[in-house]
């Protein structure tokens, strides 16, 4: 699998900001292709031989973690696992001196995870080798856009012209704005769905449609993307309760048939079955939720070979 | 519903009096199948077909029937002080027909389940409309937001901590948000309770001869401005629940010049009662927010007067003799007021504050249209909801005599004008005299 070396110009993946369609179809593309490789009986390529490739988890994250894992495992890569307790440790300081150090050891790229928007962006300036945003806080989250917008295109052959409704905890969701500025770059109509105080300020100002009651929402929708709703927002802090959230808010199959009939649901995992997604809805014909797992792997692989062809003495 | 119910009510010889259209006229109202079906100077006697019960009003007022926005009933788990039977009792005698309970009940009102209680007890056991507010927030503890949604869908017809201010700002800021979505009312009782601290009556001169603690009209005038910046930052529905000074004026004033739409109640108490009234320590003075300074209160009757305060509610909170006969300091805040609220509020017609039509405005039509209740108005097709009513009739006001479960009547004793004859909710008589 060579590819030229234009077909993903940047140096760091550290958000969908900043991305072009181009950038984002080449890295689909590439992608694409890993999942037919996945498939097959023998999967591992060395693509990335003799590259180190170090996992940097300040929060946890069993599913991220191990797709990226295996992403790089499958490319021949050497994977070392870090897991950083953040709330253990001062910010700030320790994140740069956790950067200083390990760049130190030469890795070729780090993906790292954050609790705190922005860090990740701070990491990358003080390190020698290419970054991955495997999701800083609220921030941006671009590998689960990347992998959300693979399955959207191979299950619908297209991204443009779609209507794609995210419902939520649009607030904290780093999925969320990644999903958003990606569908825009690539020509998807994007909804939001949630209560008024799980939304942000200003929100109506990026290039979307807000929308507090699902029915009116999810109308004639192409596809729909709930969002995990996590435990501290529940019990009246932002939402009175899950049996109310789920009421209002949660997808069941009535709620679902205001969207087009072959219209696809979608989760980023690990899923709240009962509050944001009735089990019918997750294990049922419309969900493309497992399809996402497999997706997501082949984006990451097709992440890490991209970056990798970036790096100095290739 | 019995035959005789549905026979239909002629009152004849009336002083119609329609706070919603702000007009009187001597005339009659034919009331059928509980509504209001003809009105006007041609609905007379003479008029009326055989099965009509006819009423000779001899010239009294007939006006809508008081909608009450906020009384605590005790039902649950306050019997003793008062049940939504008495309370209706009360309420039919003093003319109001729609009584709006707070959720400050024994489990509060703050899951569905207990306004489907409320609402179903109501029913079965009062004899004015009654309807029930939930609270803002679980356990009325001012922390965690209510299901607004699923008790919205219940039949809670607002939402209200009652007699306790959500002292923090992002808790009622997330509440007045999440409302919004749902276009649920949001009433807010405004007292810094760390200002207000142990000050049990109106901060000043008077409260320094009685040696008692007091609570500054700041208290009020804080957290009403806070309030306001809140509204105007989530578009929540708000209302106001008790202004009780000159200072939350101004605030509402300048809030509505900027394009706020906010509304305003204050209580009977608060327009008719002046600090002074506490003189001898008389604990069924004690409420609140504290009675304010004779100034506030002419304020007050004047922003009744100009449209600044919307409503005139009772704020009705029965308190049995334990709590109440207890040195000042130490008695329940709380009088009861839905049997008086007419009448003493004909104080200011008599005094020459108010116009008739503009009391029974605050009493009647800007309630309903707050609520988004049908009353309030003396038209075709309206519910009827109706009283009969002599202003002028002078009495010496017993509490012993009065049908609420409690006694703690600030006006016991009181020289009153005004007495109700007939009360009829939906078309059916519930207090005669």
């Amino acid at each position: 699998m060579t590819k030229p070396a234009t077909s993903y110009p940047h140096r760091h993946l550290l958000g969908i900001e900043g991305l072009t369609e181009r950038d984002i179809v080449a890295l689909l593309d590439e992608a694409d292709e890993h999942i037919a490789f996945n498939r097959q009986v023998e999967k591992k390529s060395s693509a990335l031989r003799g590259r180190t490739q170090i996992n940097l988890f300040f929060e946890p994250s069993t599913r991220t973690q191990s797709s990226f894992e295996l992403a790089g495992k499958r490319l021949g890569a050497d994977v070392m696992n870090m897991s950083v307790s953040s709330s253990s440790v001062k910010k700030g300081e320790t994140l740069i001196d956790t950067a200083i150090t390990l760049n130190a050891m030469r890795p070729d790229v780090i993906i790292v995870r954050h609790s705190q928007a922005g860090a990740v962006h701070l990491l990358a300036r003080k390190v020698d080798c290419a970054v991955v945003n495997a999701g800083d806080g609220a921030h941006e989250h671009p590998t689960q856009a990347l992998l959300d917008a693979l399955t959207i295109r191979r299950n619908k052959g297209r991204i443009a012209g779609l209507t794609v409704a995210i419902c939520g905890d649009i607030l904290h969701s780093r999925v969320a704005r990644s999903n958003i500025l990606l569908l825009g770059t690539m020509g998807a109509q994007v909804r939001l769905i949630a209560p008024s105080t799980l939304l942000p300020a200003g929100v109506e100002r990026f290039g979307v449609s807000v929308h507090r009651n699902i029915k009116d929402g999810l109308k004639d929708a192409d596809i729909v993307m709930m969002l995990r709703l996590q435990r501290e927002r529940m019990a009246g802090a932002f939402i009175p309760s899950t049996k109310e959230y789920f009421r209002y808010f949660g997808l069941d199959e009535e709620k679902l048939r205001y969207a087009k009939p072959d219209a696809l649901v979608m989760h980023p995992g690990p899923m709240n079955r009962g509050v944001e997604i009735d089990t019918a809805v997750a294990d049922g014909a419309h969900s493309l939720i497992r399809e996402q797992v497999e997706a997501g792997v082949a984006v990451r692989m097709a992440v890490l070979e991209a970056l990798a062809r970036n790096l100095p003495n290739v | 519903m019995s035959e005789k119910d549905h026979r239909p009510l002629l009152l004849a010889n009336a002083l119609l009096t329609d706070p919603a259209s702000r007009t009187q006229s001597r005339g009659g109202l034919l009331i059928a199948w509980g509504v209001i079906a003809e009105i006007g100077a041609a609905v007379t006697p003479a008029s009326a077909g055989p099965d009509v019960e006819v009423v000779d009003c001899g010239g009294q007022v007939v006006a809508p029937g008081l909608i009450d926005m906020r009384a605590v009933t005790g039902e649950p788990g306050a019997e003793h002080r008062e049940t939504l039977a008495t309370a209706s009792q009360a309420a039919a005698a003093g003319g109001v027909t729609t009584i709006v309970c707070t959720p400050e009940t024994h489990p509060p009102i703050d899951d569905p389940a207990v306004v489907d209680f409320v609402l179903r007890r109501a029913r079965d056991t009062a004899i004015v409309r009654i309807h029930a507010m939930a609270a803002l927030t679980k356990g009325l503890k001012g922390q965690e937001m209510t299901e607004i949604g699923l008790l919205s869908e219940a039949g809670a017809l607002a939402f209200t901590d009652g007699a306790r201010s959500i002292m923090n700002a992002r808790v009622l800021r997330r509440t007045m948000t999440y409302a919004r979505d749902f276009d649920a009312l949001v009433i807010h009782h405004t007292q810094d309770s760390d200002l207000a601290g142990e000050g049990v009556m109106n901060e000043g001169e008077f409260a320094s001869r009685l040696g008692l603690p007091g609570i500054p009209v700041e208290a009020e005038a804080i957290l009403l401005e806070r309030d306001m910046r809140l509204v105007a930052l989530t578009g929540a529905r708000y209302h106001a629940a008790t202004v009780t000074c000159r200072a939350s004026l101004d605030i509402l004033r300048r809030a509505r010049a900027a394009g706020i739409a906010v509304t305003a109640s204050t209580s009977i108490n608060h327009v008719t009662l002046n600090e002074n009234d506490v003189a001898g320590f008389r604990t069924f003075c004690k409420v609140s927010p504290p009675l304010r300074h004779e100034d506030d209160r002419i304020a007050l009757v004047q922003a009744i007067k100009d449209g600044v305060v919307d409503a005139i509610v009772s704020d009705h909170n029965p308190q049995d003799v334990e709590t109440k006969r207890q040195p000042f300091a130490e008695s329940a805040d709380g009088a009861i007021g839905l049997e008086t609220m007419l009448a003493a509020g004909l104080r200011l017609v008599h005094d020459g504050s108010l116009d008739l039509v503009t009391l029974l405005r605050a009493l009647s039509t800007r309630p309903a249209e707050i609520l988004r209740l049908p009353g309030g108005r003396l038209e075709k097709g309206a519910p009827a909801d109706i009283i009969v009513f002599d202003p002028d009739v002078p009495f010496v006001l017993d509490a012993a005599r009065l049908k609420s479960r409690c006694r703690n009547s600030p006006f016991d004793g009181a020289r009153l004008q005004g007495q109700v004859s007939r009360t009829i909710v939906g078309g059916s008589t519930v207090h005669q005299i």
